[in-house]
C-alpha cells in the first residue's frame, strides 16, 4: 500500500519517541491496542500546574500509519490544555495524514490513546 | 459429495467444541480430501468437477480454521452468535497491554545483542507459554458456554491475537538474525 508523504515523514522521523516515568503524578499514560493488527501504542503526556500539556512521548509497535498517527498526535497536544486535547478527533488525524479507509482505525487508536492518557492523569490527580 | 451447509466441525465429524483431537482432525482431513479429489471426477460432469474444486477449497479452509487455536476460537464464537469486530474492539486490560509493550521492546533490543539466540529462545518460550495458558483458559469457557462465558472467551481471544502477532514478529526476527549469520 502506498503511504502518503506525511505518513512516511513521521514513520522515518518519528517525533517524541520515548517514555516518561509513569509513576510521576505530572504524567498521564494511555495504553491501547488493536487486536486485528496486534498493534500496541503507549502515549504519555506531561502536564504542568496550569493544566497545560508541556511535553508528550509515544512508543508504538505497529504499521506506519499507527506510528505516524501517534507521532503527529504528540506534536499536536503540546501546548494544549487537557480540555483542548480531549477535543482532538481521529478524523482530523486521518485527514492530516491522508490515511486510506483501511487505515483509519490507526487514527482511532491514537485518539483512544490520548483520551486514556488524559483519564490516567485526571484519575491520579483527583485525590 | 459434500454437504456444503454443514459447519466445519460437522463436516469433519468432530464434536462442536474448543478441544479438537489433532490426529482425528488430520485423519478426517485426508479422508475428505480423497472424497473431493479432482481425479475422481475427471470423467464426471462439469458440475461435478466444479463441486470437487469448491469442496477441496472448503475442506482446506475448514482444516486451517480448526487447526489454529486462534482461528478456531473466533469460528466457535461465531457459531455461538458472537461476531468479533476485529478492527474496533480491543482489550482494556492495562497490565496485559503494558506487558505486550515490554515484550515487544525486548524483541527489539535483542537485535543489538551479542548472543541474541539464547534470549530469543527464552522470549519465544515465554510467548508460547502465554498462548498455551490462554488456550487452556478459553477451552474452559467453551465447555458449556453461557453469555458471560462467551464474553470472557471473546476477551481471551482479543489477547490471543496480540500474542499471535508477537509470535510471528519473533519468527521474523529469528529469520533475520539467521540470515545475518549466513
Amino acid at each position: 500500500m502506498a503511504y502518503s508523504d506525511k505518513v512516511l515523514d513521521h514513520y522515518e522521523n518519528p517525533r517524541n519517541v520515548g517514555a516518561f516515568d509513569k509513576e510521576d503524578t505530572q504524567v498521564g499514560t494511555g495504553m491501547v491496542g488493536a487486536p486485528a493488527c496486534g498493534d500496541v501504542m503507549r502515549l504519555q503526556i506531561k502536564v504542568n500546574d496550569d493544566g497545560v500539556i508541556e511535553d508528550a512521548r509515544f512508543k508504538t509497535y505497529g504499521c506506519g500509519s499507527a506510528i505516524a498517527s501517534s507521532s503527529l498526535l504528540t506534536e499536536w497536544v503540546k501546548g494544549k490544555t487537557l480540555d483542548q486535547a480531549q477535543e482532538i478527533k481521529n478524523s482530523e488525524i486521518a485527514e492530516e495524514l491522508a490515511l486510506p479507509p483501511v487505515k483509519v482505525h490507526c487514527s482511532v487508536l491514537a485518539e483512544d490513546a490520548i483520551k486514556a492518557a488524559i483519564k490516567d492523569y485526571s484519575d491520579k490527580n483527583e485525590k | 459429495m459434500l454437504d456444503f451447509s454443514k459447519n466445519y466441525f460437522d463436516l469433519f465429524g468432530l464434536p462442536v467444541g474448543y478441544i479438537v483431537d489433532a490426529s482425528s482432525l488430520a485423519d478426517r482431513y485426508r479422508d475428505l480430501q480423497r472424497v473431493v479429489h479432482p481425479d475422481r471426477y475427471a470423467n464426471g460432469t462439469e458440475q461435478e468437477r466444479r463441486l470437487s474444486v469448491q469442496g477441496a477449497s472448503l475442506i482446506n479452509e475448514a482444516f486451517e480454521t480448526l487447526k489454529d487455536p486462534v482461528a478456531r476460537a473466533a469460528y466457535l464464537l461465531s457459531l455461538h452468535g458472537v461476531e468479533m469486530d476485529a478492527q474496533n474492539e480491543s482489550t482494556q486490560d492495562m497490565a496485559f497491554l503494558m506487558q505486550q509493550m515490554e515484550l515487544r521492546e525486548e524483541l527489539e533490543s535483542l537485535r543489538e545483542q551479542a548472543g541474541p539466540f539464547e534470549t530469543l529462545l527464552d522470549l519465544s518460550g515465554r510467548i508460547n507459554k502465554q498462548i498455551t495458558d490462554l488456550v487452556a483458559q478459553i477451552a474452559m469457557q467453551f465447555e458449556t458456554p453461557n453469555d458471560e462465558q462467551l464474553q470472557e472467551a471473546r476477551e481471551i481471544l482479543r489477547k490471543m491475537r496480540f500474542l499471535q502477532k508477537l509470535r510471528s514478529e519473533t519468527e521474523r526476527v529469528e529469520a533475520e538474525l539467521e540470515d545475518r549469520l549466513n
